[in-house]
């Protein structure tokens, strides 16, 4: 037993007795593909496999009925002269900057107060709830909310005497809207991650602080902000390529009728050009942009968050 | 500058307030009476409460009944896309884990050739959107003639994503080796020292991906209104949008909407009372660098 216990210690490593680590790796190669083997699976055929298609699709006519008909660039050549194409990605676009921008800060600011304040679970569990529902019981509520006859945000709107009504349909509220209520409901899921970031942070760097003299809101730009840049950088990347994704809460509030043309994102004019017009060849095109714009966003993102990283020390 | 306390607390309450009153405002729609929501649109409490709106929605009364208490007629029931949505994202969380716990295993700690290349590609994966492998996907699923079919909703995602390979991966690669070669020491397999040692060591981060795998495909939309949109396949938030298109236009069934609202996330917010505690505590980027 003892024997055994020495070479445990040296085992860690890579290069342990001579005898065992060889017995160990002898049958690792048919082991090892069988353990991937459903991963495999998986991956070849509903990730790998529908790649390639997709990109084969980009260059094809394909009505889903007929077989797919090879046309060049001629999808993508139709891209550029399309004016829906361009609006679906302005207003994504202008979704995407009002969505991260309100949420991120508003998060910031709620774990901010709660990393000085408490350490209640019920607290952050409540903050999580808006994120457990679908976007579409919460397009559903917020359609609701602001009825515009009925609603109950218009009718707070109505006692301050002032003459505007919130609505869906008001082509400069709807996207405003769209974004504020998605940010709704992931503001207390953004919180809950960056108050763990905060968490690492070491307590007596406040406790320091606070005896120099320093106020919450000098903390708070001095240590918090500061140290906590890789993981506010990490949530960007992960909530921005989220945020483009938007399209369950468009699809509802308009009562599951197409959004007016100040909501038609990128996803849904996806959604709309291959299974209402059933152009499979061009929606594929649509998403080969989305791929790319995603793509460089992302590299982009990863390099500041190197960047940020490096300065951590 | 100073912030005092009870501003600070002032605000966290707000928040709070803000989070839970649209919630609140859910469920006392759909204690009112589809006639009396014009009487008493901003009371908050209905004069006369009522349980008509869930029993029509979870197709407990006649079409007559239902009616007559503001519905379109349309034979709705919730009960049934509960049942499916339980399915849904109970099959694709177990069966998913499993997978990709096997791989991860795999992934950190047998050595074979080949291995981190595989690992390399299975993590590009992670860039490419979801709406980019969606449309193959539905065109494959078509011609498998398994469109509304429960394989054909949940195969997609139930034996992996990129993800939930990453993330389990790094949690093998933390923990001490020293467990495992005892294990093999005492002449237990791969398979043995995976199924018997490795899995009841790796109970918190495999409930972590678990829950966060029924949270997101509890959400589903898109897909399951692709693939599923028929009555016997429908889940709750097809079930839901299915609902709002039969609804009339000019005045929706809100009170029938809410309910329905109301039964679409009561499930996951039982899951938020049972495992709240390590739902909250798993919100965690840090540990993950």
């Amino acid at each position: 037993m003892h024997a055994v216990g020495t070479r445990l210690g040296a085992g860690t490593g890579q290069h342990a007795g001579p005898h065992g680590r060889l017995r160990r790796r002898r049958d690792d190669r048919l082991v090892g593909w069988l353990f991937l083997l459903p991963v495999i699976i998986g991956f070849a055929v509903f990730y790998a496999y529908p790649t390639v298609r997709g990109v084969w699709y980009s260059f094809t006519d394909y009505s889903l009925l007929n077989d797919p008909s090879y046309v060049g660039g001629d999808n993508y050549k139709e891209l550029v002269s399309d004016g829906q194409f361009w609006n679906a990605l302005k207003v994504t676009g202008y979704y995407v900057v009002v969505n991260i921008v309100s949420q991120t800060v508003v998060a910031l600011g709620l774990a901010a107060l709660m990393h000085r304040l408490t350490r209640s679970v019920v607290l952050r569990a409540t903050l999580l709830v808006p994120w457990l529902v679908p976007n579409v019981t919460i397009g559903l509520l917020w359609a609701w909310m602001l009825d515009p006859d009925l609603g109950f945000v218009n009718h707070l709107i109505g006692l301050t005497g002032l003459d505007t009504t919130l609505s869906f349909n008001s082509p400069d509220w709807a996207m405003p809207l769209v974004a504020l209520v998605n940010s709704w409901s992931y503001t207390g899921y953004t919180a809950l991650l960056l108050y763990a970031g905060m968490l690492q942070i070491p307590p007596h760097l406040y406790e320091g602080a606070a005896i120099d003299g320093a106020g919450e809101i000098r903390m708070f730009r001095s240590i918090t902000l500061p140290l906590l840049r890789p993981i506010i950088a990490l949530v960007l990347v992960v909530s921005l390529i989220g945020s483009f994704q938007i399209f369950d809460t468009v699809a509802v509030v308009y009562g599951g009728k197409p959004p007016i043309p100040e909501t038609r994102v990128i996803y849904y004019y996806i959604y709309q050009q291959a299974f209402t017009y059933f152009h499979m060849g061009y929606a594929s095109a649509i998403a080969m942009v989305l791929v790319l714009i995603l793509g460089v966003l992302t590299t982009l993102q990863m390099r500041m968050l190197r960047a940020s990283r490096s300065d951590l020390g | 500058m100073k912030i005092s306390r009870g501003v600070s607390w002032f605000a966290l309450a707000a928040a709070v307030v803000l989070t839970v009153f649209p919630f609140y405002w859910m469920i006392r729609t759909a204690l009112t009476p589809a006639g009396d929501l014009f009487r008493d649109s901003t009371a908050l409490w209905p004069d006369n409460p009522t349980l008509i709106n869930f029993s029509r929605v979870l197709g407990l009364v006649g079409a007559e009944e239902a009616r007559a208490a503001g519905g379109s007629g349309a034979q709705i029931n919730f009960l049934r896309y509960t049942f499916n949505s339980m399915v849904y994202s109970g099959l694709i969380a177990v069966v998913q884990t499993f997978c990709c716990a096997m791989a991860g295993y795999a992934f950190a700690r047998l050595r074979f050739p080949g291995r981190d290349v595989a690992f390399g590609i299975i993590i590009a994966a992670l860039m490419v959107p979801p709406i980019f492998t969606l449309l193959p996907n539905f065109v494959l699923v078509k011609q498998l003639g398994i469109l509304n079919t429960i394989p054909g909703l949940v195969l997609p995602s139930l034996l992996m994503t990129p993800f939930a390979v990453f993330f389990l991966r790094q949690f093998f690669l933390s923990i001490p080796r020293d467990v495992e070669e005892a294990a093999t020491l005492d002449g237990i397999g791969r398979w043995g020292l995976f199924w018997k040692i490795v899995l009841p060591m790796s109970r918190g981060p495999l409930i972590t991906i678990g829950l966060t795998t029924i949270v997101w495909s509890w959400k589903d939309y898109l897909w399951p209104l692709l693939v599923g949109k028929a009555e016997s396949t429908r889940v709750l938030t097809v079930g839901l949008g299915v609902f709002l298109q039969q609804s009339p236009n000019r005045a929706p069934d809100w009170t029938g909407l809410m309910a329905g609202s109301v039964l679409s996330i009561l499930p996951v917010l039982l899951l938020l009372v049972f495992l709240g505690k390590r739902l909250v505590q798993s919100m965690n980027f840090s540990g993950m660098k």
